[in-house]
């Protein structure tokens, strides 16, 4: 594959499925980076001088990347934060916190990743608010059924992943969104699993909230973005105070704050990660969402239909519309079959992948996670299978 | 055997692994945070012995085994013994010096030298030491 080549971390001999977790990073986002590190490394929102000029140019045009490649309506909307973690975190201590009443009720699913449930049992706690999970279904997908069922009129928020990191099952946003709006509820959207493998379009979707970060798109850890409505944004209150995010103050009541987008994001930002991330969203532009998406699917099912074959192998969501593959091997705890495939340089990951509640559905409390991603190829996939085929194998090799 | 065989042979048939109710056991559980190893430890104390310990509870083979070999060790010991025995394991793990014949099988363990695994055949210690440390 003529991508292969640009990822330095893939001329390491390892066979890297563990890309829910994190990407791997192409030469050009680490260079990007390393050009602001090396030759105009000043702060940013100081203009006065050319290198620092540089700096605002090249954190702006970042932004507009993203703008575009999520199709929001104007840089307003995008806020760089740490990650979706922050940004899950913001939108509820700073937006939800000022609006929810006692006795409204939060809709999740027990699929989610900690950090789209933990904010909201905060929340819960501090508020009176009431958590209540839609059901999955057989296959753990989210339905506009269930969405209809749990919907009650106290339902003020609904929060969820648009693809979850275990079960990888991309849920019907954009008629979800539809249905919240026509019932007076806000949609969140955790698009950590899906803004790097899908095409998302804010307009298109009608989210009020969407959240992702940036290293698991090919772009370096400690940045990500808040994507939110205008209107909404405009009511949230900054979680951080501080520099470049004020206008003026003087005394206590008065503290003037700056406009959208640059008012939540106060102290210097990330500049190299965002400039960073800036390259990774022009990667994925190059490369193309449609196609990633298509690859993907591709090799999820070549994976499935090998993997199908092999008798101890329990697949735990064989019905999934992305790179994710969750399974077990039959009587072997899913951490020594991480720590067998670990010798022959083989990244998976193995756990309750941070969706500590999901077992209260599947009944499974850990798994082996592959997740592909479209640099993968169908003879890693090969190797792979090949290590699984005989259990004696792992048995006799797990220690 | 060799070591490999030891730990399936403990991993495959652990001995001492039952929950136990009754009041007369200290319960302690012991989890890894970095994954999903999660076991209990309980031990039952009279005048300073153990006169009972078990464990049970969902891990890896390595912590599987270890809790299996460590029960077998430490049961009918002083408590003193017992913390003995378990600063001789965390020794050997850490590559310090330590007395080979106390430890009997539990030097099947020495070349953990995967950090992530040496935490692993350290877990069910963990516990253990925390209950014997409270009764000493």
């Amino acid at each position: 594959m003529v991508f292969r080549e640009d990822f330095p971390m893939l001329n390491k001999d390892i066979i890297y499925f563990d890309n829910s977790a994190t990407s791997l990073k192409p030469k050009k986002v680490i260079d990007k980076m390393v050009d602001y590190y090396e030759n105009y490394g000043a702060n940013a929102h100081r203009g006065d001088y050319d290198i620092s000029y540089k700096v605002d140019i090249e954190y702006e045009n970042a932004r507009d990347e993203i703008v575009e490649f999520i199709n929001a309506k104007s840089k307003e909307e995008v806020i760089f934060t740490s990650g979706a973690t922050e940004s899950l975190n913001m939108i509820a201590q700073g937006f939800f916190a000022n609006i929810v009443e006692a006795g409204d009720e939060i809709l999740i699913t027990t699929s989610e990743h900690a950090s789209n449930v933990l904010p909201w049992f905060r929340l819960a706690n501090d508020y009176g608010c009431v958590i209540n999970f839609i059901p999955l279904d057989e296959n753990l997908h989210v339905t506009m059924e269930n969405v209809k069922k749990s919907i009650t009129p106290k339902t003020k928020i609904i929060a969820l992943a648009q693809i979850t990191n275990v079960v990888g099952d991309v849920r019907p946003i954009k008629e979800i969104a539809k249905l919240a709006h026509e019932n007076n509820i806000f949609l969140v959207v955790d698009g950590a699993q899906s803004a790097a493998h899908m095409k998302v379009d804010m307009q298109d979707l009608d989210v009020d909230f969407f959240v992702f970060s940036a290293h698991k798109m090919l772009g370096p850890t400690g940045v990500g973005v808040l994507y939110g409505k205008k209107e909404l944004l405009e009511n949230l209150e900054p979680i951080n105070l501080g520099g470049g995010m004020n206008e003026s103050f003087d005394n206590p009541k008065e503290i003037y704050l700056k406009d959208l987008p640059t008012r939540l994001e106060a102290g210097t930002p990330n500049i190299a990660g965002v400039i960073g991330f800036g390259e990774a969203i022009k990667y994925l532009k190059n490369v193309g969402m449609e196609q990633i998406s298509e690859r993907e699917r591709h090799l999820r099912e070549y994976l499935v239909e090998k993997l199908v074959r092999i008798p101890h192998i329990d697949i735990i969501n064989l019905e999934a519309d992305s790179g994710i593959v969750t399974f077990n091997v039959d009587g072997i705890f899913s951490q020594d079959v991480a720590y067998y495939l670990n010798k022959y340089n083989v990244c998976v990951r193995a756990g309750n992948h941070c969706a500590k509640i999901l077992k209260n559905s599947t009944g499974v409390t850990n798994s082996i996670r592959v997740s592909l991603s479209f640099y993968n190829t169908e003879s890693e996939i090969d190797e792979f299978v090949e290590l699984l085929k005989n259990k004696e194998k792992i048995m006799e090799e797990m220690i | 055997m060799d070591k490999r065989e030891i730990i399936l042979q403990h991993y495959s048939k652990p001995q001492n692994k039952k929950r136990m109710e009754s009041e007369e056991y200290t319960k302690e559980n012991t989890r890894n945070s970095s994954c999903i190893d999660n076991l209990d430890i309980y031990i039952k104390i009279k005048d300073s012995y153990i006169e009972d310990i078990t464990f049970d509870g969902e891990a890896c083979a390595i912590s599987i085994s270890s809790a299996s070999i460590m029960t077998k060790n430490l049961n009918k010991k002083s408590v003193r013994e017992g913390l003995e025995y378990i600063k001789n394991f965390e020794n050997m793990l850490n590559e310090k010096e330590y007395e080979q014949n106390i430890l009997k099988e539990a030097i099947v363990y020495e070349n953990t030298k995967n950090t992530s695994r040496k935490t692993c055949a350290w877990l069910p210690y963990d516990a253990a030491k925390k209950i014997l440390e409270k009764n000493i």
